[in-house]
């Protein structure tokens, strides 16, 4: 039998590999554009939802829909909401995906982009940045992003750098550990530059709170490449998280490279990261709530809960938003806010109701 | 045809020796089983050879050096099997056993229905078609052993001369399923082409199954060769520090522990 690769017929019903289900992609694809729908209607002037339905069908798929809606709704719809949607779309998908890739490497189902340091770092080097502006030194607001993008990018390395110095066969609580050392670390310097610097707290905390306010085309257009970038890696390699998950040591058996996997992947996500928040600010529980629900809906694949978490992140992330601009009207809610608020219960209640992942 | 041979191989773990200069080797089909007492350098010696450790020496599979084989190569001729196999949450049989086939897709890919009918085909040989749905982490002792086994057989189907080495594979189990487990390894090597290594604590469980024992203490072979020759009370008494008698029975030598001045 083991000489033979080419075995006779099962005699029996193979069970279906773990994975993506069809059925669960066709309903989060749904759902995401259901809430892309919403998100684009409601709000201080709310527009029918069918007439914009029908504007986005015109506008992207070519159709010819009679859509209803007047010049000056068209222009809410293309220069005010549809940006804004799109980047919650993108920046709740890449926060969703680079939790769940985060799980997987760390083998920690409440793995965040918080515990490597990559949010602090992002959150130091923006502060930084603020302050430096606010004290006159002549830096273009566009380069904010890139800014906290070297921070999350230098913290991540020296949180891989302490962890590694555990040794060769050191386990992924090493790291974690020193993620969280990073993190306070960053924080506590974060916290007093912010206690030295008062006339800049304002538009610091504005900043840390997360906000798509700002949001615009230009801010799609900067997040989209660090998007497909990000997701083409993660999700042709979600694979590898499910070998991952027997150890590095049985992996590395069954022909893996696990320290280069987890690295490309860490990267990866950390990118992804980097990017989202670098253009909403600081946006937590979206990467521990989603993968979270996803795994105990689905299973615990990697293979199902990845593009799941990416399409459901971003649905996730435009109704958080569309109630930070309609809950309060017309003042609008810091999104972190929201998906804190809605987040943290939730969360608790699936932990409590569903116990066990269905296999 | 020898399936495996070391010659002087050596592992240090933390700058500490724990093999020095081991040489031996496994004719093709063989089953050869390495004991020792505890600390002895066993499961480092059989990680070693899986080429899973750094080390000094040579190996050869099959007169091939492993060295000179790609990562997913090495892993479609040996597999292991690890005393305490880690159990990942909620996985399902068919899925771990899956798992199996990872050194044999292409890369970024995913497996083909050649893959699963192989899962399949070794599921119906070790008798697991009515666990396959079920989760891995809920199965006993016995059931987990023969799915870890099911596992390293999936990896090694399709590539003709395998090894498949076996840390500790009885530590788990009562004596009965010892038995199903051991003799359910014994007809696989029996249908041929699977040539086995083994690390084992029960000397007696180890002489009724291998065809050759190897004996190390602190890092060495101190003896080698057929059941009959390495388990007497002389080796065994040194080597283990242990008061014991050596029974000839029909099944081979039995090790029995005698306590000391009775």
């Amino acid at each position: 039998m083991i000489t033979d690769p080419v075995p006779p017929r099962p005699r029996w019903t193979l069970p279906r590999p773990a994975g993506l289900r069809p059925s669960w992609l066709i309903v989060a694809s749904l759902l995401l554009v259901l809430t892309v729908i919403a998100g684009v209607a409601f709000g201080p002037v709310s527009l029918p939802f069918g007439g914009v339905a029908a504007e986005l069908a015109n506008r992207i798929l070519g159709t010819d829909f009679d859509t209803g809606l007047t010049a000056q709704q068209a222009a809410i719809v293309w220069k005010l909401r549809l940006p804004r949607v799109l980047l919650a779309l993108l920046v709740g998908a890449m926060l969703a995906l680079a939790g769940g890739c985060y799980q997987g490497v760390f083998r920690n189902p409440l793995a965040d982009p918080m515990l490597l340091g990559v949010a602090a770092g992002a959150g130091l080097a923006a502060t930084l940045f603020i302050v430096a502006r606010t004290a006159g030194v002549p830096l273009p607001r566009g380069l904010l992003p890139l800014a906290a993008f070297v921070g999350a990018v230098l913290a991540l390395a020296a949180t891989y750098l302490l962890g590694a110095a555990g040794g060769r066969r050191r386990g992924t609580t090493t790291l974690i550990l020193a993620g969280v050392a990073v993190s306070s670390f960053l924080s506590a310097v974060q916290t007093y530059i912010q206690q030295r610097n008062v006339d800049a707290i304002t538009s610091v905390y504005s900043w840390l709170l997360g906000q798509l306010t700002v949001a615009g085309w230009a801010e799609v257009r900067l997040l989209l490449p660090y998007v497909v970038v990000t997701a083409a890696l993660v999700l042709f390699r979600r694979r590898e998280l499910d070998v991952l998950s027997v150890g590095d040591d049985e992996a590395a058996a069954l022909g893996l490279h696990p320290r280069r996997s987890r690295l490309i992947l860490l990267l990866a996500a950390s990118l992804g990261t980097a990017a989202a928040v670098s253009v909403s600010g600081l946006i937590g529980f979206v990467g521990v709530v989603v993968p979270h629900i996803i795994r105990l809906l689905t299973g615990r694949s990697y293979r199902g809960i990845l593009p799941l978490s990416l399409l459901s992140g971003a649905s996730f992330l435009i109704l958080a938003d569309l109630a930070a601009r309609t809950v309060a009207a017309p003042a609008e809610l810091p999104i972190g806010v929201v998906t804190a608020f809605i987040g943290a219960p939730f969360f608790v209640l699936v932990m409590r109701t569903a116990k066990e992942a269905a296999p | 045809m020898t399936a495996l041979t070391a010659a002087g191989v050596r592992v240090a773990l933390g700058g500490v020796p724990v093999v020095r200069d081991v040489s031996f080797s496994v004719g093709d089909g063989e089953w050869l089983t390495v004991i020792g007492p505890n600390g002895a350098g066993k499961s480092t010696l059989l990680h070693a050879v899986a080429g899973l450790l750094p080390f000094t020496g040579d190996v050869r599979w099959h007169g091939d050096d492993p060295a000179g084989l790609h990562r997913r190569q090495r892993s479609r001729r040996v597999a292991v099997v690890p005393q305490h196999p880690v159990v990942p949450t909620g996985m399902s049989v068919f899925d771990y056993i899956l798992l199996g086939r990872t050194p044999h897709l292409p890369f970024l890919g995913r497996e083909s229905p050649a893959d699963l009918s192989v899962v399949a085909a070794v599921c119906e040989r070790l008798d697991l078609t009515g666990l396959a749905g079920r989760r891995l982490d809920t199965l006993s002792g016995g059931e987990r052993q023969r799915v870890f086994l099911a596992r390293a057989l999936a990896q090694l189907s399709g590539a003709g001369r395998a090894l498949l080495l076996l840390d500790e594979p009885t530590s788990a189990l009562d004596i009965g399923h010892q038995q199903e487990v051991l003799e359910l390894v014994d007809s696989l090597r029996r249908d041929g082409g699977l040539t086995v290594v083994s690390t084992m604590h029960e000397l007696s469980v180890a002489g009724e199954y291998a065809d050759r024992l190897l004996l190390l203490a602190a890092g060495e072979v101190v003896a080698a060769g057929p059941p009959a020759e390495v388990l007497t009370v002389p080796l065994l008494t040194r080597h283990y520090r242990a008061n014991v008698m050596v029974v000839d029975t029909s099944a081979g030598p039995a090790v029995v522990p005698v306590r000391p001045g009775r």
